[in-house]
């Protein structure tokens, strides 16, 4: 074995994600590129440059944008990264998920997977980057997720688009017979500088296709880029003004049978007894069978129509084998409250020593407080759904989902069969959130699909079943100890953090047998990477076992971290009798902390920070890096009624480069709202073993008549970049409860806060 | 049964209580109206009725007796709705799928309030979006409020 590749299994081990047995491949492997998934799928007469771009004999051109559309606005910037270089408009390219290919694998959402923040460009976390970017290829998951996708894409994607364009102006050159620098490529053309004669692409694709591609591919200057950088309409917004069935839910085969599952409430265990009569007698209902897997186990119901398959799942009667875990909620908190008592399972990021500090700082000076969330839903407008078809050795699946290799890996895993003989159709999706990221609802259709003689079969879930059976944020709990020296600043923070284990738990139903070491960053995240110049401070994981299963919730643990340690930052600057905004600044004077300083005050001076406000109304401020975006926001509430309004949101971000800035307003302006929604009164909660909310009248989220005014602000001074999908969301939940404190000098520590005060 | 969705008629032979989102989705074959939760509480699966904003997915098929628009109908032969353009010059759909319903909701609301304030807004635009597209959806239905002619 190569001496990299000893160096990427131990590493990667030592990171603590997953070790995988395919990483002792070596160097040899890791130079070889992935094969070109196009050419399998290739129609007669398609010139196919690489595997984001070929153009059919028509002349039609074809951008693959091979990262999930869930509303972010990926295929949109990631085929303007191609387009950009390739020299043509939005307007005159088709965009296309593509297949499921590991030529797909994505870096980015590895790079950062060990335990360091995005800024520290230290020799160990820049050593753990570059071993992380080969284990991505070698493992080479094609995953939308982690607000990774453009970061990914940018050097990959507008690579694709110069190479093609390179070899297009090189066949024009030979066409012609004249130098390749008297052709220029200008909108879909090429076109000789001599005579002014115009060819489209397609005229020179086939020969452009066969030449072999430049060794150097020299790219555009920013300065000199038409698409990035400005807002562009995208690509399928008519598909969505006009109705158009681009959603999983919509796909219509012929032949096509209609299913839906009702799955155990109880997690892990399955069916003690049932009787399916009352559900065969439903008109429409054809079959109820049994479901075995990893992620539950249940039944389904196959039927000619969605509705006759609802009527005739809840027609089921089945008595279901209890709960082996706390069944309720109350018996679930002493777990946390232990778990905090006990040794810590790890930490990250600790330095100094923050126990002698709080011995040494009198009671006045010190800060003890803790806080909760819950556990938490994705509830994406769209229920889980997939279609599955069996096709001789085929398995066909159309699915809206995030990481369609993972879907071939656990089907290929649970029927036998070899990861190419599973089709992956992404559809568009009508949410994501992680919720997409699992192969749970795409499974379940491929075994369905085996009781339907060969037709396709669509399977919808209720949206109680999609409520009952998620893959929660998980519930967590979180103590901090501060001390503040006698002039008002933070000497030292103490965090502990009781929360189940995400990937220990992901990896049990996606990748089963896989083991797991190291660190799980993921529960620390939002706290341990942020920017602060503490001295002496500790950050540890109390792990809690607890087998509810748990998963990806836009911004992961950003999005309790950044609640927790936001809450912690206000209520110390209030202690020591200091603006919340000057106590930050004052905590942040490492040089690679500049751009979190530049948001707030940015923001601060967007939303007029500190001036006097109205009785009743107030201010909170929150900063959270994530994903490598550095957001501040302010929000502004008014209390002075009845119920408590959230006015106004301000919101300053920096994640180094910006693709789209309409794209990136309207994410974080998502995020925010995603991150608010929370506070208005998400909690899943277990009464028997099983989950109390079923349906939006008990687990709903934010709606027009609640919704804020927002003010954004983009900032490009971070020196690396950042993602946009996720990191609106963790600083708004502390943003609102600062300033609900603002207001009323009440502080909320427990999430949802709609448990202790009324919003509109 | 008979129903007229988008000016065509349609002879459906279906039970009377299925819910009317799913005759035309599973039936009809009319993907635009979308299922989001069943109990009539999202509004994705939103419809007009004579007009009215109807939440298809809890109104039986057998009650309707007025012709359905859906998404679908909304645009002219050579022209989008100008709710539409407006949603399109707004950027308004992150995930799309709510927005058939949004537009429709908001349609019916412009048509009765041609010019609506925040609070007509509140009162009419009950449907969720998971994605937080409100204050873009705010922002082209005042647009196509203040453009020539006022409203619709």
């Amino acid at each position: 074995m190569s001496t990299l590749g000893k160096i990427t299994r131990r590493t990667f081990l030592g990171l603590g994600a997953a070790a995988a047995g395919g990483l002792a491949v070596g160097y040899y492997f890791y130079q070889t590129p992935h094969a070109n998934p196009l050419e399998d799928n290739a129609s007669a007469g398609d010139a196919i440059f690489n595997p984001y771009v070929f153009v059919s004999a028509a002349g039609a051109i074809t951008i693959i944008t091979p990262r999930a559309e869930m509303g972010q606005g990926v295929q949109t910037t990631l085929a303007a990264l191609v387009a950009e270089e390739l020299e043509v408009t939005l307007d005159q390219i088709a965009v296309d998920h593509g297949p499921a290919s590991s030529a797909y694998y994505n870096e980015a959402v590895m790079v950062d997977g060990g335990p360091f923040a995005s800024f520290d460009q230290s020799l160990l976390a820049n050593t753990a980057r570059e071993t992380m970017a080969v284990a991505s290829k070698f493992i080479g998951i094609q995953v939308t997720g982690g607000s990774s996708a453009t970061i990914d894409a940018f050097d990959k994607m507008r690579r694709a688009g110069a190479a093609a364009r390179m070899v297009l102006i090189q066949a024009a050159a030979q066409t012609w017979n004249i130098p390749a620098e008297n052709v220029s490529a200008q909108h879909g053309h090429l076109i000789n500088k001599t005579t002014g004669e115009r060819l489209p692409y397609g005229d020179v694709a086939e020969l452009a296709a066969k030449l072999p591609p430049p060794e150097d591919v020299i790219l555009k200057k920013p300065e000199d880029w038409k698409l990035l950088g400005k807002p562009q309409k995208r690509v399928e917004i008519v598909e969505k003004v006009t109705g158009a069935p681009i959603f999983g839910i919509d796909v219509e085969l012929p032949e096509m049978r209609h299913a839906t599952v009702r799955m155990s409430p109880h997690f892990g265990v399955g069916a003690r007894t049932h009787d399916a009569t009352a559900a065969l007698e439903v008109p429409g209902v054809e079959k109820v069978i049994p479901l075995q897997t990893q992620y539950g186990s249940g039944f389904a119901v196959i039927a000619t129509n969605t509705w006759a398959a609802f009527q005739g799942a809840e027609a089921l009667d089945v008595v279901w084998q209890d709960a082996t875990y706390p069944t309720n909620n109350d018996a679930m908190t002493p777990l946390f409250d232990r778990a905090l008592e006990e040794d810590a399972s790890f930490t990250l990021g600790s330095t100094g020593e923050p126990d002698e500090v709080w011995r040494n700082t009198p009671p006045n000076r010190q800060l003890e407080v803790t806080y909760e969330v819950p556990y938490v839903a994705h509830a994406t407008m769209e229920p889980m759904n997939a279609t599955a078809q069996w096709r001789e050795n085929e398995l066909h699946i159309w699915s809206p989902n995030q990481a369609p290799t993972i879907i071939q890996g656990v089907c290929a895993g649970h029927f036998d069969m070899k990861t190419d003989q599973i089709k992956v159709h992404t559809t568009y999706m009508g949410g994501g959130f992680g919720r997409r990221m699992e192969a749970d609802f795409s499974l379940f259709a491929a075994i369905i699909g085996q009781h339907t003689n060969g037709r396709p079969v669509k399977v919808t879930w209720t949206r109680e079943e999609d409520t009952r059976h998620d893959m929660y944020r998980p519930r967590a709990k979180a103590r901090y100890r501060g001390t503040l020296s006698d002039d008002g600043h933070l000497t030292a923070l103490d965090v502990a953090v009781a929360v189940p284990p995400l990937i220990k738990n992901t990896l049990a139903r996606t990748f089963p047998g896989l083991p797991v070491a190291g660190p799980d960053k993921l529960l620390l995240e939002g706290a341990y990477d942020q920017p602060l110049t503490v001295p002496d401070r500790r950050y540890a994981a109390h792990v809690v076992d607890l087998p509810i299963p748990i998963g990806f919730w836009r911004s992961v643990g950003n999005s309790y971290n950044g609640f927790f340690h936001e809450s912690f930052l206000d209520e110390a600057a209030h202690k020591a009798g200091k603006d919340p905004l000057h106590f930050r600044l004052d905590l942040m004077n490492d040089n690679e902390h500049a751009p979190a300083k530049r948001v707030l005050l940015k923001v601060a001076e967007m939303a007029d920070w500190g001036a006097p406000m109205p009785e009743g109304k107030g201010k909170g401020l929150a900063h959270t890096l994530s994903f490598g975006t550095w957001v501040a926001q302010v929000v502004q509430v008014d209390t002075s009624q009845q119920q408590v309004r959230i006015e106004k949101v301000w919101c300053a971000a920096d994640p180094g480069l910006v693709l789209d800035p309409a794209n990136f307003k309207a994410q974080l302006i998502s995020g925010a709202i995603f991150g608010l929604s929370q506070a208005l009164g998400q909690e899943i909660t277990f009464t028997d073993g099983a989950v109390d909310q079923g349906n939006l009248y008990d687990f709903d989220a934010m709606r027009m008549h609640q919704s804020p005014t927002f003010e954004v602000a983009l900032l490009e001074t971070s020196p690396r970049m950042g993602g946009a999908g996720e990191p609106g969301t963790p600083p708004a939940p502390a943003a609102l409860a600062n300033a609900i404190f603002a207001a009323t000098g009440k502080r909320l520590r427990t999430m949802p806060l709609s448990k202790h005060i009324d919003f509109t | 049964m008979k129903l007229t969705v988008n000016g065509t008629e349609h002879e459906v032979d279906a039970d009377p209580n299925m819910p009317l989102l799913w005759l035309l989705r599973d039936l009809l074959n009319i993907k635009g109206p979308k299922f989001g939760c069943g109990v009539g509480a999202c509004g994705a699966c939103t419809v007009l009725i004579d007009g009215y904003p109807v939440r298809s997915c809890s109104y039986f098929a057998g009650d309707v007796d007025a012709p359905i628009t859906t998404i679908e109908g909304l645009a002219g032969k050579d022209a989008l709705h100008p709710v539409q353009d407006a949603w399109i010059r707004h950027g308004v759909p992150q995930c799309g799928y709510c927005q058939a319903g949004q537009i429709l909701a908001a349609v019916a609301l412009l048509q009765d309030t041609p010019n609506p304030t925040d609070d007509d807004i509140d009162a009419a635009m009950t449907n969720l979006c998971r994605c937080g597209t409100y204050p873009m959806i705010r922002a082209a239905i005042k647009d196509v409020a203040n453009s020539d002619g006022g409203g619709l």
